[in-house]
């Protein structure tokens, strides 16, 4: 093989992996081969895995930024359990990465960081490169600094800023491992590097002489290609579920007529809807930068008071602080939509990693029996439609609701079908403008607490209108008059009311979505929230090797659908695979009497299709 | 108090179906009756009036304001307040707090609305005691108070809610006292007229946990010469017959003379207009406790450009350059990919 001139080979999937230190721009490198790859029509999943700090000791395992992305030529959900090809711009990068791959899979590293200095930081003693370990992989040594530094000499870059260049290097040379088209992403550097005409083209120099290099160094001697996948027809883009939920929110303000207030604290993974949303101010939307968590719920609330669609975006630790308010806007009864993009915890816990630890304090995190709506997005661009469906309760049912999403979701991206604009739910606040109720001499009067017999709703009626002048409090409210109340039986009344009205909910979601195309499945795995991708291509897996495995995943987590219980009943085993140590599985097991069994993670990774598929096996033969 | 020619509304009117339920002698009952009584004054409507509240015994102010009312949680009041501003500039919004809801829990909230100078009338109730959990010791109480939760007596230093103010940038600062109506009338209808975050303290008397605690500058016979009237422009003097009067040193310092003894061209003539807080700030340390001659009335009144408005004023700049926001764009502004 060696000498001829490369092979194209057609895979149906692979999995690309860019791993190097925080400062290496492998964040932008994977983005970049992503979007070529959706370009060219492929179905994909990405998940970028970077450390908290922002420039963490460069060179250590710690430091390490990676982006992983899975591309295909058919319908994919997840990143991949395990990368085919991992590019290693430094020892750390390939240290972190290469016990996630299994022999065989091809291993580019640039050899030019990999001198002893590096590679003691990284933790090695002796270059894996020369020590055996690598043995079992397909290594290809490429001098990436360097061969930039070169390319970039004429340019007029300093040294050191032309070895800043690197990524694009690397990424020319996958995008020519991959036969992906070339224009796409120099138009980009064009653009992007627009205010700095060396350094744009010292990057378009670097991006061709990777290209470069995979044409004419002999190195490789085979080519891939990945067709597109059969996408049902319309216009696509590549989504990030941040992006995604800034989007749904819009689209909510926009179906509703409401105008949008986001009253929010910087916090990862949530801060990338706050740069969104207050970028979109043409939408008459409002971002508020709040001194505290407390304040941003506080302000978001005050603008729902006000007639606005308030929502306020936020991580765990921001959660623990917006209790309190979220109990208010419980007691009031105003629309709210609190974001949680969770992470892992407790406390500080790990700010970038992913995890769905906080589903029992969304739904049971405050003093007082205060029951909400709780909402999970699926999948990243799905969190456009769980965003619009929050917005969609908390209007309709005057309540709080809590959006769960996760650092996962909040990166990774996938296509999106971009959605005819007057096929989207459209709702109508419906605000109080009258009186609605007269008092003993027979004055019109408004009764804030008089409750729409469908929907047992209270009206919304913000200030500006005569007549309907009113004051509401955290204080227990009468029933219908909403003044304040001290007695029991109307503090037991309302409580039960509050408990039915978000009950009641489960009349105007879905009925369980049971997906078990045998019918006759045995075990059913149950899922929600960002696992749905790992779950479906784990119960595919068992099905592709002639087994029937069942799968349900819930977007709705309070109210749950109202025949969950029986859908649930009729499988000899329940299996709940969540990022958690057991939260569904501890509400399912108490709601419905049912032995579902637990399956955890806390890695601050994301479930693989592979130990969902063996946790699925495993339950087959026992039964 | 002014009068006006065409009285739309009575007290009556802005006066709620709620019993009043704060303890008989408290101070709350005569700022209710002066803003009762002051709003048919300001050419306001109450559809367009908006009282918000913390926890507290001033909280419960709300419920007693025949407009809309917001009774919240303890200390957020502000942060609520500013979310309701923001989005509705047609809004008179009205924030009552105590001192340990302002300065204590809400500490946080209380000076960044100052900094941002949202429009809002923030009013302090500051009786130097939490009342109702019952007399603990509050951030304003002098150090040394013994109280239910300090029996050997506080150790804290308290703030200085002028200070405060101050030094949180806020644009308007005064001082009034429960004692005198058409005081307070005057400072909260300047605080009403200013465009921007107005914040008023209110010495305010708890006759249960914290009795007399302003008598000392605010009981009738000692007002004339424990109370200092802030007046813009003129010299500040006070006393019977305006014997006293506030001097500045060369070194910035201030200080209380008789005027007879400096001269009436010493005396400084107030400033409440002034860019630099300097003498404001000045006026606000004068005064070290309730047992010195202490300034009432607004100690700065500055124009900066009012927060709700700079949003507003981006998004119809941003409609203008880009047109009305258009999903259908909106979700184009990736790069897209039509699959046949």
């Amino acid at each position: 093989m060696e000498g001829g001139p490369p092979v194209t080979e057609k895979l149906d999937r692979v999995v690309v992996r860019f791993a190097g230190d925080s400062g290496d721009g492998m964040q932008l490198t994977g983005d970049r081969f992503t979007t070529a790859s959706a370009l060219l029509g492929n179905d994909l999943a990405t998940f970028p895995d970077y450390p908290a700090e922002i420039r963490a000791p460069a060179g250590t395992l710690g430091g390490v930024s990676a982006f992983q992305v899975h591309i295909s030529d058919h319908d994919i959900s997840t990143h991949g359990d395990s990368p085919n090809v991992l590019v290693a711009m430094n020892p750390a990068g390939l240290k972190a990465s290469i016990d996630m791959m299994e022999h065989g899979m091809v291993v580019i590293v640039n050899i030019d960081s990999f001198d002893e200095r590096s590679l003691a930081k990284a933790g090695y003693s002796d270059s894996p490169l020369t020590d055996g370990s690598l043995h079992d992989f397909d290594v290809y040594e490429v001098p990436m600094t360097s061969l930039t530094q070169e390319v970039c000499k004429e340019v007029g870059v300093k040294p050191r800023d032309a070895e800043r260049s690197k990524n694009f290097f690397a990424l020319g040379l996958v995008s020519w491992l991959f036969t992906r088209p070339t224009d796409g992403t120099l138009d980009w550097i064009a653009e992007k590097f627009k205010k700095n005409e060396l350094v744009a083209e010292a990057n378009r120099r670097a991006f061709r002489a990777g290209f470069d290099f995979g044409e004419t160094a002999e190195l490789f001697h085979v080519r891939y290609e990945v067709n597109p996948a059969p996408f049902k027809g319309g216009e696509y883009v590549n989504i990030t579920g941040n992006t995604a939920l800034a989007w749904g929110l819009i689209a909510a303000a926009d179906r509703s007529g409401l105008p949008l207030f986001l009253g929010s604290y910087p916090i990862t993974p949530a801060s990338d809807i706050l740069h969104e949303l207050s970028k979109r101010k043409e939408f008459g939307v409002r971002t508020f930068q709040a001194e505290d968590e407390i304040a941003g719920i506080g302000a978001a609330l005050g603008a729902a008071y006000g007639g606005a669609l308030g929502v306020t975006t936020t991580s765990g630790p921001g959660l623990d602080l917006k209790a309190e308010m979220i109990g208010l806007a419980i007691s009031l009864e105003l629309p709210l939509i609190i974001v949680d993009v969770q992470r892992a915890g407790p406390s500080t816990g790990l700010p970038t990693k992913t995890e769905q630890s906080d589903l029992l304090q969304a739904l049971f995190g405050r003093h007082g029996e205060s029951p909400l709506p709780v909402v999970a997005a699926s999948t990243p661009a799905q969190c456009f439609d769980a965003a619009m469906e929050a917005a969609r309760l908390a209007v309709t049912y005057r309540t709080p609701v809590i959006l769960l999403s996760d650092a996962y979701l909040a990166n990774g991206s996938e296509p999106w079908l971009i959605p005819d604009v007057d096929d989207l739910p459209a709702f109508s606040p419906d605000f109080a403008e009258e009186t609605n109720a007269v008092d003993a001499e027979g004055n019109p009067i408004f009764l804030p607490f008089l409750r729409s017999p469908e929907t047992m709703a209270r009206p919304w009626a913000p200030p500006g209108n005569v007549g309907l002048e009113h004051r509401i409090g955290g204080l227990e409210k009468a029933v219908d008059a909403g003044s304040v109340s001290y007695d029991g039986a109307n503090h037991e009344a309302m409580s039960m009311v509050r408990k039915e009205r978000i009950a009641h909910i489960a009349n105007d979601i879905p009925a369980t979505a049971l997906d078990d195309p045998s019918g006759s499945a045995s075990v059913c795995v149950i899922g929600w929230g960002s696992t749905y991708g790992a779950l479906n291509a784990g119960v595919e897996r068992v099905r592709a090797a002639g087994g029937k495995a069942a799968h349900v995943h819930l977007t709705h987590l309070n109210p749950l659908p109202a025949d969950l219980g029986e859908v649930l009943s009729a499988f000899d085993t329940v299996i709940v695979p969540e990022l958690n140590l057991g939260q569904l599985v501890t509400l399912i097991r108490a709601n419905y009497l049912i032995d579902a069994k637990p399956l955890s993670k806390v890695r601050g990774v994301p479930f693989k299709a592979a130990e969902i598929e063996a946790a699925i096996l495993s339950a087959i033969g026992e039964n | 108090m002014t009068t006006v020619e065409i009285p739309l509304t009575t007290r009556k009117d802005w006066s709620s179906d709620q019993e009043v339920r704060w303890c008989p002698g408290c101070g709350d009952y005569n700022i209710l009756a002066a803003i009762q009584m002051m709003m048919p004054d300001l050419g306001v409507r109450r559809e367009k009036t908006v009282f918000v509240s913390g926890i507290g015994c001033a909280a419960r102010f709300p419920y007693y304001m025949n407009t809309y009312g917001v009774h919240s949680i303890h200390g957020r009041a502000p942060s609520i307040a500013t979310g309701l501003a923001v989005t509705r500039p047609d809004l008179d919004v009205w924030v009552i707090c105590g001192d340990g809801d302002a300065l204590s829990i809400g500490g946080n909230h209380f000076i960044h609305a100052l900094r941002r100078n949202i429009r809002l009338n923030i009013m302090v109730f500051n009786n130097q005691i939490y009342g109702l959990t019952k007399g603990q010791y509050s951030p304003t109480s002098e150090t040394g108070k013994v109280t239910k939760s300090t029996p050997f007596g506080s150790i804290d230093h308290p703030f200085n809610p002028i200070s405060l103010a101050i030094g949180a940038e806020a644009s308007f600062v005064a001082r009034t006292h429960d004692m005198d109506r058409a005081h307070m009338q005057a400072t909260f209808t300047e605080a009403h007229a200013h465009n921007g975050a107005a914040f008023v303290e209110v010495y305010q008397n708890c006759n249960v946990f914290n009795d007399g605690a302003f008598e000392a500058i605010t009981g009738k016979a000692n007002r004339s010469s424990m109370l200092i009237p802030l007046v813009h422009g003129e010299p500040i003097r006070f006393g019977d017959d305006g014997e006293r009067g506030v001097v500045q040193r060369t070194n910035g310092h201030l200080e209380i003379v008789d005027v007879a003894t400096v001269g009436e061209a010493a005396i400084l003539r107030h400033d409440a207009h002034a860019e630099d807080p300097g003498l404001a700030f000045a006026l606000s340390r004068l005064s070290r406790g309730v047992h010195d001659p202490t300034p009432i009335g607004v100690f700065r009144s500055v124009h900066r450009q009012e927060y709700g408005d700079q949003m507003t004023q981006q998004v119809n700049e941003a409609t203008e350059a880009k047109g009305k926001g258009d999903l259908a764009q909106l979700f184009r502004s990736a790069t897209s990919w039509t699959v046949d």
